[in-house]
């Protein structure tokens, strides 16, 4: 407990991030500073730091297994970080669990899709919206006007999220019963029903085919450009990571191997010696 | 006949609001609860000392239980179940008996064993429908199961709490990130489940007049059989497991025997079980692969 409460007083790092001009001069997000965990004796991330600009869209990418959907854990309080700290618009996060997290402005999509299977579509977005209406137990048993107010405004907010991606036809289907690539989408919306300041996103294009992929990034680019929001996403579409993100960090075996913009990262010599392997010299 | 159906959808009645606890605890904390059943005596005797002793009249008697059963179903899943959040379901269950036990010697320090005479709170007549005579217990009982399920319903499906109760049921994980109150979710279903039992105890002990710090236990079994009769975890399911084993209970015991009536009941379960394991309106249980 005391090593814990020692290492989080390390002074933040200045962001190596090149800032979007848009954001210059704001304080980032997100700031994560020699942020580490272990499982027993493994260290599943090592050093840890990022910075992300208030409307910057950035890309974690990495081997499999390198530590990318931990990170996200981190950020997320799943996991409790064993080392190093976290802001969130320059407040610490240390000591908040996931529930005081996401409250303070960090929501996120699953990997493997976790949507509330028996709800409806428009009910899964209204639990996004849960913290954002405004009545009590009371109101909700006795039905009395501020719970038809709340609920009608609930109503009207959900489906003005689900026009992000053109699924108010959807909003009374189960959300079981929806094709893949939308219940991805709802995921999306779900997350950014919470309100967030900075959305998650863990391989939002995983299963999506080419013109499904090149429509989600327009997609995430205008909730960018709507919302006003910071965007992280971990995505192996190199298509997808390339066209949007603005700054890209490159996560092997736990540690940062390298970041910069998608250029950059492209020419990378140790970027590519992680995904294909050193040249061997003939 | 008709009595005789009338008297079963009237204990039936009272098993679906016990189940109803069962079913909503077992739902969303994925626990059996065995100390439902002694909570419901708790409520019995609360309404009893509340009358009997403070001379209190009937609405605020009941009042004054549910209010007691809900305060006391929080604390004992603040201080019995929360501390075994992540054990395994064999742990909590053991706790859950030891619970149950704990209610009935508690009782059993507090007021004896010997049996109090429930008083009449229900105190209008009767009526007669065709041939059948409907006491007023019964017609309040059914009354009471009617409003209870309406308003169960619309609770968990149309406010934010309900939704709430529905997506930690499904992905306790999930719900957290999108900062749903896990525990506080949790608590107000006991809260619910209890206030209920309240209830139940109340009718159940102005149908059958006797209170002992058993009492609660064997329609306490009876509702987790109708519960998973009707299909654990299906509010629906423990409203119609509740009144078919109320009225397989009265006919069994009108037609066939008094003493077999139990038995019957609880063969009937096995048969459905063995028919259909998930119970009459029981989802099929998809395995992760």
């Amino acid at each position: 407990m005391n090593e814990k409460k020692q290492e989080t007083k390390l002074v933040s790092i200045p962001s190596p991030n090149k800032i979007p001009e848009r954001d210059l001069g704001k304080m980032p997000v997100l700031e994560a500073t020699h942020l580490g965990i272990d499982f027993g004796g493994l260290t599943a991330v090592e050093d840890f730091n990022i910075a992300i600009s208030p409307t910057e869209i950035a890309g974690l990418i990495g081997p499999n297994g390198a530590g990318k959907t931990t990170v996200f854990n981190l950020l997320t309080k799943v996991y409790q970080p064993t080392r190093g700290a976290i802001f969130l618009d320059g407040k610490d996060t240390h000591g908040m669990n996931t529930i005081q997290v996401n409250r303070a402005g960090i929501a996120r999509t699953f990997q493997n899709i976790r949507l509330f299977d028996k709800l409806t579509v428009e009910d899964n977005v209204k639990i996004g919206l849960h913290n954002h209406i405004e009545y009590g137990m009371w109101n909700g048993i006795f039905r009395l006007p501020k719970y038809w107010s709340e609920e009608k405004r609930a109503h009207e907010k959900a489906l003005e999220l689900l026009s992000i991606f053109d699924m108010q036809d959807m909003a009374n289907v189960q959300a079981a019963s929806l094709p893949y690539g939308a219940q991805r989408r709802l995921e999306i919306v779900r997350a950014l029903a919470t309100g967030p300041k900075l959305l998650l996103l863990d391989e939002p294009a995983a299963g999506m085919n080419p013109s499904e992929t090149s429509e989600l990034m327009d997609n995430i680019r205008q909730i960018r450009d709507t919302f006003g929001i910071a965007v992280m996403l971990i995505e192996h579409d190199m298509k997808l990571v390339m066209g949007i993100c603005e700054s890209i960090a490159v996560l092997n075996f736990g540690k940062i191997i390298a970041k910069g913009t998608p250029s950059e990262i492209q020419n990378n010599p140790e970027v590519i010696e992680a995904y294909l392997g050193k040249r061997k010299e003939v | 006949m008709l009595t005789y159906l009338i008297n079963g959808i009237s204990l039936g009645s009272v098993y679906a609001i016990i189940a109803l606890g069962y079913t909503m605890v077992y739902g969303i904390a994925k626990m059996l609860n065995f100390a439902h059943g002694d909570v419901i005596m708790v409520g019995g005797y609360m309404a009893f000392c509340a009358t009997s002793y403070l001379g209190w009249p009937a609405v605020p008697s009941v009042l004054f239980s549910v209010f007691v059963c809900t305060i006391l179903g929080i604390v004992i899943e603040k201080l019995a179940y929360k501390p075994l959040r992540n054990a395994t379901s064999l742990a909590v269950l053991i706790t859950a008996i030891g619970v149950s036990y704990f209610l009935q010697n508690a009782a059993l320090l507090i007021w004896t064993s010997n049996p109090k005479a429930f008083p009449n709170l229900v105190n209008f007549p009767g009526i007669t429908i065709g041939s059948a005579q409907v006491s007023s217990v019964a017609l309040v009982t059914i009354i009471a199961c009617i409003v209870i399920m309406v308003a169960l319903t619309l609770f968990t499906g149309k406010t934010k709490m309900g939704k709430a109760m529905r997506a930690v049921s499904e992905d306790k994980g999930a719900a957290q990130l999108m900062g749903i109150n896990v525990n506080g979710t949790i608590s107000l279903t006991f809260a619910i489940g209890s206030g209920l039992a309240a209830i139940a105890g109340v009718l159940l002990c102005s149908a059958y007049p006797t209170l002992m710090p058993t009492t609660g236990s064997m329609p306490g079994i009876k509702a987790f059989t109708a519960a998973v009769f009707g299909g654990i975890g299906s509010i629906p399911g423990a409203m119609l497991g509740g009144i078919l084993l109320g009225i397989i209970e009265i006919y069994a015991k009108a037609y066939i025997s008094t003493q077999l009536s139990d038995a019957i009941v609880f063969a009937v379960l096995i048969i459905v079980l063995i028919v259909k394991p998930t119970g009459l309106l029981g989802k099929k249980i998809k395995e992760k692969v």
